[in-house]
């Protein structure tokens, strides 16, 4: 094998940094799923009569299905029943009023990750909800956004304040039978975020999730559910981290985006969780389903992402454009190395007239990782003058690794223009040699090369985030070189 | 500055350069020229220290140190840089952002401190008004979507802003038109200096035109078959490369 070969070889060994446990005394429901788990969650949560109903629709429904096998991924069968659906830190039971009730050991946790809670650190004026395991911890910045009419809580505090909002759109969205691991989600979901952006409201500063896996054996359900009102505008953040472990731990969270009539959400994440180690033992699985709805005329929605986690990614953040003039975005970086497998995309449902998709998507292969973009777009019968744009480039790294493309186009109007671009390539020696000849460290071209081909998706993620994307992915690529 | 002794390459068995011997002095210029899969190309390769061959014997000598011993960075950092014959495109990353990379690189290496970015760029912005060269340039991707000639030039804006001490010019005349061979070669004129030396590998007499060269050399078979002054290289325009064949069947 060349040198080059070797150095990208060392530099796609990453380490992942944010592998530490919290010791925290929590409390967590013995491993296990039925009708019972269930309720004792709603009752746990002090939930109304009308949720506890619709998760026992989903559980029942659920029951049911079959698991899906349709992805480009390979796992064992998941036992459910090996799951515990429930973990809160102790310190949590009655919930925190302020951020000095909050366990300081929790505040030290996200300040490990960078994710200082401490409102007085004004952390460049973003509002953070931290979910840790399976209940929300803190959220800052909440009394300046309710001046602005913002609502942005936990799920379980929305679900107490404002349970007319989550009766109207609670799974209006991604139903709570949608889809096998939504359906889970739907009976056992236990927090997440809740943001409301009132009509004609531009939210005065970008919100953020910070999600966090911590005790062992525990699945992860989160949902969350973001309303903008009528011309209405936010930016919603979301990043997540978890503790190595070597057993597979699961993540199976779902996201709704409702938007109004000209109102536009912004939503990015930076996806860290734990990738197992370099022989594919351990790591997240990350079954999520995210789907946003621009429901009114000239609404707008824009999907980020950046995923350099997991042992197994799978989602497809989606948007169905029902408003005439509707906008929706996806712009995707997925890195896979090692053993790690990703399968995403975007679905893209026209409905809406003069609708327009954009897809952007570049997937990066390394070690084992075997990458799969998977997209539809589709063009309903009554979508006059649809467009979409789709570009799906694949860099690989290496000669084990693999990249595919599945893209879908379903058009029932001829007025659509649909058009699809697909590049794959590989770091070539070429490249890195022209690199170093001129003084650039390996290291540094792999990485320089990397965030080249990643560019059109950070020039969309918002400063903050693009630096902390680029700075995960030179980690990721990061190693020993000479 | 440069000694090559005895130089032995082969590629996969094959060997490309069998015993190059060659000396280049402080400030001087040295064209290398020779018939189509000479080793020109390989020579140069060898001298940036490019993957894929195999040095089976001879040395080469870099201001006294062991020039293959050296990586690749290490090479640029010392002062070597070659012109490539194909540029590399860089999608994604910006020239003005790949230049100071690739000079606080060096930079870094000889214990300065990074150039303030005003001054960098202006000092940059400089430097492409000699070479007729339109600031967008500085911020599209490196090389992509160039023409031939852009690219020629922006290797050596790269080499004017980089300030290296020994230049390795691979082809550079290749795909250009008359006036942009006139740009580069005064672009390339106006480095020389007696402290720069210059290797240029060309196939035709026509670069030397513009760049005066001290000495030429003809490589034929991987081996230095004649050495001379300028008039070699008119030589060798009037007669082709016919009789270096001859010469090296007899």
């Amino acid at each position: 094998m060349s040198a080059s070969n070797e150095n990208l070889k060392d530099m796609i060994g990453q380490e992942y940094k944010d592998g530490f446990v919290t010791d925290i005394e929590s409390e967590s429901f013995p491993p296990g799923l039925s009708e019972d788990v269930v309720r004792a969650i709603s009752a746990k949560k002090n939930e109304p009569e009308f949720l506890l109903e619709w998760r026992l629709e989903a559980y029942r429904h659920w029951l049911t299905m079959d698991h899906p096998e349709w992805a480009f991924v390979e796992f064992p069968k998941i036992d459910f029943q090996e799951i515990s659906y429930y973990s809160a830190p102790k310190s949590m039971a009655d919930g925190p009023k302020s951020l000095d009730e909050v366990d300081p050991e929790l505040i030290s946790t996200y300040n490990k990750l960078g994710i200082p809670l401490e409102e007085q650190m004004r952390l460049a004026g973003v509002a953070v909800d931290a979910v840790f395991d399976s209940v929300s911890v803190a959220t800052t910045f909440k009394d300046k956004l309710y001046e602005a009419g913002v609502i942005f809580c936990s799920f379980s505090e929305a679900v107490k304040e404002h349970p007319e909002l989550i009766k109207q759109y609670l799974g209006t969205v991604v139903s709570q039978y949608d889809n096998f691991y939504a359906a889970l989600n739907a009976a056992v979901f236990s927090d997440g975020s809740f943001v409301y952006i009132p009509k004609g409201v531009r939210c005065p500063m970008e919100l953020s999730t910070y999600f966090r896996i911590n005790a062992a054996n525990t699945g992860q359900f989160e949902r969350t559910l973001i309303i903008a009102d009528e011309g209405s505008h936010v930016s919603y953040l979301e990043g997540c981290t978890a503790p190595m472990r070597d057993e597979n731990q699961l993540h199976a969270a779902v996201v709704e985006l409702v938007i109004l009539k000209d109102a536009e959400i912004k939503y990015s994440t930076v996806q860290n969780w734990y990738p197992g180690d370099e022989n594919g033992v351990g790591g997240i699985y990350n079954f999520v389903t995210k789907r946003a709805e621009c429901r009114g005329d000239n609404s707008k929605v824009s999907w980020t992402q950046v995923e350099t986690g997991s042992a197994i990614t799978w989602k497809y953040p989606s948007v169905v454009l029902k408003g005439d003039n509707s906008i929706g975005e996806f712009y995707s970086v997925a890195l896979t190395n090692n053993y790690q497998q990703a399968d995403t995309g975007t679905k893209m449902i026209h409905y809406g007239k003069n609708t327009s998709s954009t897809i952007i998507s570049k997937g990066i292969s390394a070690g084992h990782g075997q990458n799969t973009y998977r997209g539809l777009v589709k063009i309903g019968r009554k979508a006059e003058n649809a467009r979409n744009y789709t570009q799906c480039d694949s860099l690989l790294m290496g000669d084990q690794c693999g990249a595919h493309t599945f893209p879908y186009i379903e058009t029932k109007n001829p007025s659509a223009t649909i058009e699809h671009e697909a590049s794959t390539s590989k770091i070539s020696e070429d490249q890195l040699f022209y690199c170093m000849q001129r003084g650039i460290s390996a290291e540094d071209a792999v990485s320089m090369i990397v965030n080249g081909f990643c560019k059109e998706v950070f020039k969309e993620l918002p400063m903050e985030f693009a630096v902390e994307a680029q700075a995960l992915l030179g980690i990721s690529l990061e190693g020993s070189v000479g | 500055m440069l000694k090559i002794e005895d130089l032995h390459v082969s590629v996969e068995g094959k060997e490309i350069l069998r015993g190059i011997n060659l000396e280049i002095g402080k400030g001087e210029v040295h064209a290398i020229m020779g018939p189509n899969g000479s080793g020109k190309s390989t020579l140069s390769y060898i001298l940036a220290g490019r993957d894929g061959y195999n040095i089976t014997k001879g040395r080469v000598l870099f201001n006294g140190k062991d020039l293959l011993e050296m990586s690749v960075e290490e090479r640029a950092w010392a002062g070597v840089f070659l012109a490539f014959q194909y540029p590399v495109e860089v999608p994604g990353v910006s020239n003005i952002y790949f230049l100071k990379a690739a000079l606080n690189g060096i930079r870094k290496f000889n214990g300065e401190s990074e150039l303030d970015a005003m001054d960098f760029i202006s000092m940059v912005k400089g430097k492409m008004k000699d070479l007729d060269m339109d600031e967008k340039f500085l911020y599209r991707a490196v090389n992509e979507g160039f023409s031939g000639g852009e690219k020629k030039r922006n290797e050596v804006l790269q080499m004017s802003v980089l300030e290296p001490a020994l230049c390795v010019m691979d082809e550079t005349d290749s795909g250009l038109d008359i006036d942009a061979l006139q740009i580069v070669a005064e672009g390339v004129n106006r480095l020389r200096n007696p402290e720069r030396s210059f290797v240029l590998i060309t196939h035709y007499q026509r670069l030397l035109d513009y760049i005066k060269p001290d000495y030429v050399h003809v490589l034929a078979h991987g081996r230095v078959v004649k050495s001379g002054g300028p008039e070699l290289a008119l030589e060798l325009e009037e007669q082709g490369y016919a009789w270096v064949d001859e010469k090296v069947a007899s």
